[in-house]
This record gives C-alpha cells, structure tokens and sequence, in this order.
C-alpha cells in the first residue's frame, strides 16, 4: 500500500521476524512495518485482531512490537539501525504472572 | 455587552459532565436548551475522570457522615442502567459501561477491619437491604482467578451496586445526545454576568448574551462566582487527583477496584491521589511512585507493566465533600448543581435534577443538599 517517494541513499537492513528488510537510515520502524506485504505490527489484547502503525506521532499506541527483545515498544518512535531485529506481537499480551513464585 | 442571541426555556452553565448531564436530562423532556461554556484550557474535571460509578462508601465523610448521600448514589446507580442503555440507544456508540459489582482491597487486617465496620455504620444509619459484603481473600481469590494476589491483601468490600464506565465516552455522547434533540452547546462562552430578565435570566458572555425562563450553574470549580450574582455562597476548593494508566492487556480484572481498574480496551488505570494543592494540574513523581506501591502491592504482576500516560484533574470540592443542588431565592429560576461525582451522579441528573429544574423547585428529598449547610451563625 506505502512506497518510498525517492530512492534512498543510505540503507540498512533490519530483520521482521525471519524476513531481511532494506530500510532507509533514519526513518522509523513505524515507516517501514507500514510498507511490508504485512503491515501490522500487533493483535489487540482484547479482541486478538491485527493493529498497524496509525498516528506516526506516539500518541495513539497501535504500533507496538518487540524491538531488539524489549516487548511493546512504540515503533513511531525507534529509528532503525543496522541489524536491529523487530518481531510482531503475534499473541494477545498478557499480563506477566509469576506462577509458583 | 453583544446582542442578544439566543432564547431557551433553559440555560446550562458548563458543559462537562454534570451540566451535559442535566442538559441531556432537560432537552429529553422537550424543552429548549442552550449550553454555555469556556475554553478549552478551563480546568475540566470531566477529562481528567477515573470512570467509576461507585456506590459503596459514599456518604461515610471524614469530617461528617452524610448517609444521605449514600442513598443518592444508590438510587443514581440503580438508574445508571436505564440511562445507559437509551443514551447508548441514541447517539449508537457503546460506553463502555459494566455493573459487575465493585471492590475496595484492603492490606492488612486492620484495613479490613476498619472498611468493615465503617460500611456497617453507614448501613446502620440508613437500614434497608445490604448491598455490600466483606470478602475474605480466599473469597476474592475465587472471584479473580486470572490474579496473583500480593501477600499483604487480607480482602476486600464487594459493592453489588457498584461499576465503571468510559467517562470520555459518556462526556461526548452526552454532548451528541443534547445536539441530537435540538438542544445548543456554544464553546468559548465563558459567562461573565448573570442579569434579570423580563419573566427569567440573562446571562453575558465573552460571545454574546442568553436568555432563558431558568438558569443551571453547573460550572465546576468556576460555581462559586456566578453562584455569587445570583445571592448563593457556596465554598469551593479544588483537589487534585493523579491518574496513572498503563499498555493494553488481555482481560485479566472483571471487576474494577476503587484504586485499579481495567478499561474495555485493555488498559489498567491506576488512581487517585487527594492532594490540596490548589489550581495545580501538574503530575509529580512522588505520587506516581505511591500509587504504583499500592497497586503492586494489591497485583505484583503489574511491575512490568509500561505506564503509558500520567494525569491531573482538580475534583471539585465542598467543605464536607458532598454535592450541592441549591435554588436562588432571589432568582427563582437559577439552580446550582455541583459535586465531585458526576459520573455516578450523571443518571440522577438527567432525570431528578433535570425533572426538578423543569418544574422550577427542587423537591423536599434534596433539601440537605443545599448549600446554606455552610452558613456559619454569627458568634453572639
């Protein structure tokens, strides 16, 4: 649905999940996730239906994933780097219980 | 002073919850209403809202009992209900609004013991059926099975009239619904003079002038000066409250507690702090940090939970806490309505209140509401 308007000039590559993606250095994981065949990025914890990038701006939190291991990041926010690895949440987010602690 | 601009059977002062309420409550009954109010950055107690419609516990006080307002919040809850469902009917979003019963978590054994007896005092003092119940934690264990409890939670209360609604949603339907049946709601309007007029009020505004057979002061913390031009003294301070809310999580809380509550869209809001700190919105760290410790206390699991927003709203208070709803004797058809509980309240103002201004006299059973509870008799 997005494409690039110009061709960049210095790039990256990042891994989704499994998938090697070229990005352009310095815009946000929002940016790219919203140009992939798949463009969400987490399930709703309350209705388990996918979520993509919207407001681009922080605000709105659709664009959570799990950025270099650290779950629930907002992707409008991180600029991609080299080699930085980014996985969906694919599972309704729980909250954490220490069962048998 | 502009040109008169409009003419309604009734004028609302304050759009936020309380004076939407009664709007809504006014414009449903037929008559012609018009809604002033300020700006956006007036201080607005209905944005800053934890959402709860709370029953048990209201009216206990801590300077004075009042178990006539226990009663009003009951008989506002047993209305909350119907409310909903024709408000909901109307404007076609949902509210988000539950009535699971609510908890009150106590920590320690001497909490519990000190909820328990001041619940039964309250009930003493107003007899009829008990709508509450002390949980023992095995009790509240059954009933949360998705919680790890921390270890100092010794029970709760359980409030069956109790629940919680989205208070921003009920805000902007409230604000559709009086739209929808013809009603008028002007923004930057702030009113700065209240006047007689032929057969009723007139009310000056930054916009232009108002006139109506019947005026509500429903303006929060900006009451007690138009409350004044119409000959009632009403005493009013703002208290802060901080809110902290967190990321999204599957259901887990189905129920809200008085400090913890989970939204429908998964968020839990973590709240409130009472702070006497004037007209002061700002959040600090202190009180983040004392509501996260009782929250982790009551639900250690939330300790890896992101904060994703911290907020401030002033409540809007009188000397005793409890609500006032006043009739001018100098101005027969101006009433003030304000309390620090318009979503719990919202149900009764769009329908006692509302039914009360729209015959043009409070009835009998509000009458300990009234303002001149304040009056301090002049010392010999």
């Amino acid at each position: 649905m997005f494409r690039k308007l110009h061709e960049p000039t210095q790039t990256v590559t990042i891994h989704i999940g499994d998938v090697a993606v070229t990005a352009e250095a310095g815009e946000t994981l929002a940016a790219v996730l919203l140009r992939q065949a798949e463009p969400w990025a987490r399930v709703s914890p309350v209705s388990g239906a996918p979520r993509a990038p919207f407001c681009m701006m922080g605000v709105c939190f659709e664009c959570l994933a799990e950025i270099e291991g650290l779950g629930a990041v907002q992707a409008c926010l991180v600029q991609v780097s080299e080699g930085m690895r980014v996985r969906r949440l694919a599972e309704r987010r729980e909250l954490a219980q220490e069962v048998g602690s | 002073m502009g040109a008169q601009s409009s003419i309604a059977d009734v004028i609302v002062i304050g759009a936020g919850t309380v004076g939407a309420a009664i709007a809504y409550g006014l414009a449903r009954k037929g008559l012609r209403v018009t809604v002033l109010d300020g700006p956006d950055t007036d201080f607005r107690a209905a944005r800053a809202n934890f959402g709860l419609v709370w029953v048990q516990g209201k009216g206990q006080g801590k300077q004075q009992p009042m178990p006539a307002y226990q009663a009003l919040s009951r008989r506002s809850s047993d209305l909350w209900p119907g409310f909903n469902a024709e408000l909901t009917d109307l404007v076609g979003h949902d509210l988000g609004y539950e009535r699971n019963g609510g908890l009150a978590f106590c920590l320690g054994e001497a909490e519990l013991a000190t909820r328990r007896a001041a619940l039964q005092r309250l009930h003493n003092a107003l007899g009829g059926d008990a709508d509450w119940e002390m949980l023992d934690r095995p009790a509240l264990e059954k009933l949360l099975p998705r919680i790890r409890l921390g270890p100092d939670v010794t029970g709760a209360s359980f409030g069956r009239s109790d629940g919680h609604v989205n208070p921003l949603r009920l805000l902007a339907a409230l604000h559709e619904a009086l739209l929808r049946l013809g009603g008028a709601l002007h923004a930057g309007h702030a009113v700065r003079k209240i006047t007689g007029g032929s057969g009723g009020v007139r009310v000056e505004t930054d916009a232009g002038c108002h006139a109506a057979a019947r005026l509500v002061i429903a303006a929060g913390l900006g009451s007690a000066e138009l409350a004044r031009q119409v000959d009632l003294t009403i005493p009013l301070r703002p208290q802060r409250g901080q809110i902290l809310v967190t990321e999204r999580f599957a259901p887990f809380l189905p129920l809200p507690a008085s400090g913890v509550r989970q939204t429908r869209e998964g968020t839990v809001m973590i709240g409130a702090t009472q702070e006497e700190v004037g007209f002061d919105t700002s959040t600090t760290v202190a009180a983040a940090a004392k509501l996260s410790a009782r929250a982790l206390r009551i639900v250690p699991a939330l300790k890896s939970a992101r904060i994703v927003r911290h907020w401030a709203g002033l409540r809007v208070m009188t000397p005793d806490s409890y609500p006032v709803y006043a009739q001018s004797t100098t101005r027969p058809g101006a009433f003030v309505a304000l309390c620090h509980s318009g979503v719990t309240l919202a149900a009764l103002h769009a329908t006692v209140i509302a039914d009360a201004v729209a015959a043009g006299s409070l009835p009998a059973s509000l009458a300990m509401f009234h303002q001149g509870r304040f009056d301090v008799p002049q010392a010999a």
